[in-house]
């Protein structure tokens, strides 16, 4: 008891430690990793941080377990200048990202850093885990934005697209929102490797759980190191907070994923993509898509009519529903330009139609428009197109 | 079980949407109003679930100004056994709607809670995970596959995910939120849609949930997005992929 009420105190402390604090910018990224790399769009949620104001000291917290988080851990520690410490939740309790498990996580590391804002990238993980966490903080979360003015002051569009909205968040910290990551499109300087690495912090989640939390904040001395043994506790914190009391831990099971295995470069963040709809009639002459986007390098959607109909699966799928794309290179063929799907095209550089009928809305937004039959111009295409590799 | 069903009244999906010109927001006045379409989806998954015999009743919830009863008279004409209607007036964010279905969920105690995973209106995707979260009950999000077990009350989903499909298993009650696969609702009939006007809508406003209606968000403007510039019609393959190569040099 008396080393509680001891804790207690000391949470006390650091809390209004963190208080007088609170006016300068501190961010925390929710990071995504897969095979022992940081992805693409977390760094695009760093990159976001830097718009947030001067001073932005950015964490980036990672959750998984064993060897492959660890490796991601110390990408994250080298990999972008502005990531100034790696938080490392590493169990078995964060091998699938469920959003139970983050969005506690999420609001553990709050309670104990007192950050200002907190980001995550906006696809299928970030907006899963996200909005959860808010309401644990009671905070409203803002989704998607696509440009930062000032560390309240965000646009993002409404309406598939149609209307930009312009928010102040008004609330208390942490404010909390996903970007956009083709928005914030990573720097040149993020390829090259930083001559100090950030400090990785072990966040203990041995008792996580449980109805009692005790967060640990260990120091990595060195790295690389990965053997528990050589941290130096910082200082440890109890909460006993009630709304651990009942939690959603274990409410939900990982039972197995299946994806799309594709030599074809990323969506999201291709250079080129070719998109077909449901003019292709079929799966069979879906391939055709898929030899032009081989031969350009360029990544393959589609439409919600052509992933509807069975031609491809559904993580292909570009628009308000799918994936937000903004390559240099759009190529659109068979696609009438639905509004749900040009919501998710608009800021393409270069953007190409290829359709039969004359009238179809794509033509509205295309730079370049070739009225005729895809499959007389796909083969012409295919055949008169340089080679990229 | 009971399942209670969100749905939205929002600006019908094949609107063009026009903003005001004094950039307050989104002319909504004589526009045609529907149903949101993953909300749809939601109620028609209810809806099968009780046709299964797995679910003894379905509740649709609205939150919003009077006119969303036309919306829950919708939901009732599809199938819904009764709704529930939250009556207000102003401008309401996801953490409010959450906190309003929360408290619904204290007093109806369903089994499970449908909602669509985002309304196209604002295009936020929070509602369902937040109201998860306040609940402390597991989340489903995007769905494109709901299986219900009743013995072991769990509900096996699949989720459309960046990279495919993730299936999932959660201990009911359980929040889900539906994707646009996940099924193909239904159309009222006539009879149906007869019959729902004798379906009793509950009225009810946030101060009778003890909920309080607080914003942290403050809306500066509404602006056009930028237009993009008229593209060239070209007439032939040979001289598309010469402007790709010469004037947009993207090849």
């Amino acid at each position: 008891m008396a080393i509680r009420s001891l804790l207690g105190a000391l949470r006390n402390r650091l809390i209004l430690a963190s208080c007088s604090r609170s006016r300068s910018l501190s961010t925390l990224v929710l990071a995504e990793h897969e095979a022992g790399c940081v992805k693409a769009s977390s760094l695009s949620a760093v990159e976001a941080a830097k718009y947030l104001g001067e001073d932005n000291s950015v964490s980036l917290l990672l959750a998984g377990s064993g060897p492959s988080v660890q490796e991601a851990a110390n990408h994250a520690a080298s990999c972008h200048p502005s990531i100034s410490r790696v938080l490392l939740a590493d169990s078995d309790k964060f091998t699938h990202p469920l959003a139970e498990a983050w969005a506690k996580l999420v609001h553990m590391v709050q309670q104990n850093g007192s950050y200002s804002h907190i980001i995550s990238g906006s696809g299928s993980f970030g907006k899963n885990i996200l909005p959860r966490a808010a309401a644990l903080l009671d905070v409203s979360p803002i989704t998607d934005v696509i440009e930062i003015t000032g560390s309240n002051l965000f646009i993002r569009p409404i309406y598939a697209g149609n209307a930009l909205s312009t928010v102040r968040y008004t609330g208390s910290y942490p404010c909390m929102l996903t970007i956009r990551s083709t928005s914030f499109p990573l720097g040149q300087a993020t390829t090259q490797l930083k001559p100090t690495a950030a400090s990785i912090d072990m966040v203990d989640v041995s008792n996580f759980g449980e109805g009692e939390l005790v967060i640990i904040w260990y120091q990595r001395d060195e790295f690389l190191c990965s053997n528990s043994s050589q941290h130096r506790i910082l200082a440890p914190v109890v909460f006993s907070d009630s709304t651990y009391d009942n939690n959603a831990l274990g409410k939900s099971k990982y039972i197995t994923q299946s994806s799309q295995d594709t030599e074809r470069p990323d969506l999201g963040s291709a250079r080129v993509v070719v998109t077909g709809g449901r003019a292709l009639k079929s799966a069979e002459n879906f391939k055709m898509i898929e030899k032009l986007a081989e031969k350009l390098g360029a990544a393959v959607g589609a439409t919600r009519a052509a992933v509807d109909a069975g031609y491809v699966p559904n993580d292909l799928q570009v628009g308000q529903t799918g994936k937000i794309v903004a390559p240099e290179l759009y190529m659109a063929f068979g696609v009438s330009g639905a509004i749900q799907h040009l919501a998710g095209i608009r800021d393409s550089k270069v953007i190409v139609a290829v359709n039969k009928d004359a009238d179809a809305p794509i033509f509205q937004v295309a730079d370049y428009g070739l009225v005729g039959d895809l499959f007389e111009i796909i083969p012409e295409l295919l055949q008169k197109l340089p080679d990229k590799k | 079980m009971k399942i209670l069903v969100a749905i939205k009244r929002v600006v019908d999906y094949a609107v063009k949407v026009r903003v005001k010109p004094d950039k307050s927001g989104v002319e909504t006045t004589n526009v045609k109003m529907s149903m949101n379409p993953f909300c749809e989806i939601a109620l028609e998954e209810a809806l099968r679930i009780k046709e299964s015999g797995r679910a003894s009743e379905v509740v649709a919830v609205s939150v919003g100004p009077a006119q969303c009863a036309d919306t829950l008279r919708t939901g009732l004409a599809m199938g819904a056994d009764r709704a529930v209607h939250v009556e207000h007036a102003g401008a309401l964010h996801p953490l409010s709607i959450a906190k309003i279905l929360k408290a619904l969920v204290d007093v109806e105690k369903p089994g499970l809670l449908l909602l669509g995973k985002q309304a196209i209106d604002d295009d936020c995707n929070q509602t369902g995970q937040m109201v998860a979260g306040l609940l402390k009950w597991p989340q489903g999000t995007f769905a494109s596959k709901v299986a219900l077990d009743a013995e072991s009350k769990a509900a096996t989903v699949d989720r459309e995910v960046d990279g495919g499909i993730e299936t999932l298993c959660l201990d009911l009650p359980a929040v889900i939120t539906t994707d646009l696969r996940l099924n193909q609702p239904r159309y009222a009939t006539l009879p149906n849609i007869m019959k729902a006007k004798s379906k009793p809508i509950k009225k009810v406003s946030p101060e009778d949930l003890n909920v309080e209606i607080r914003s942290d968000l403050e809306v500066v403007q509404v602006a056009e997005p930028p237009k993009r510039k008229g593209g060239v019609l070209v007439s032939s393959v040979d001289e598309l992929i010469d402007k790709l190569k010469n004037e947009a040099r993207v090849l």
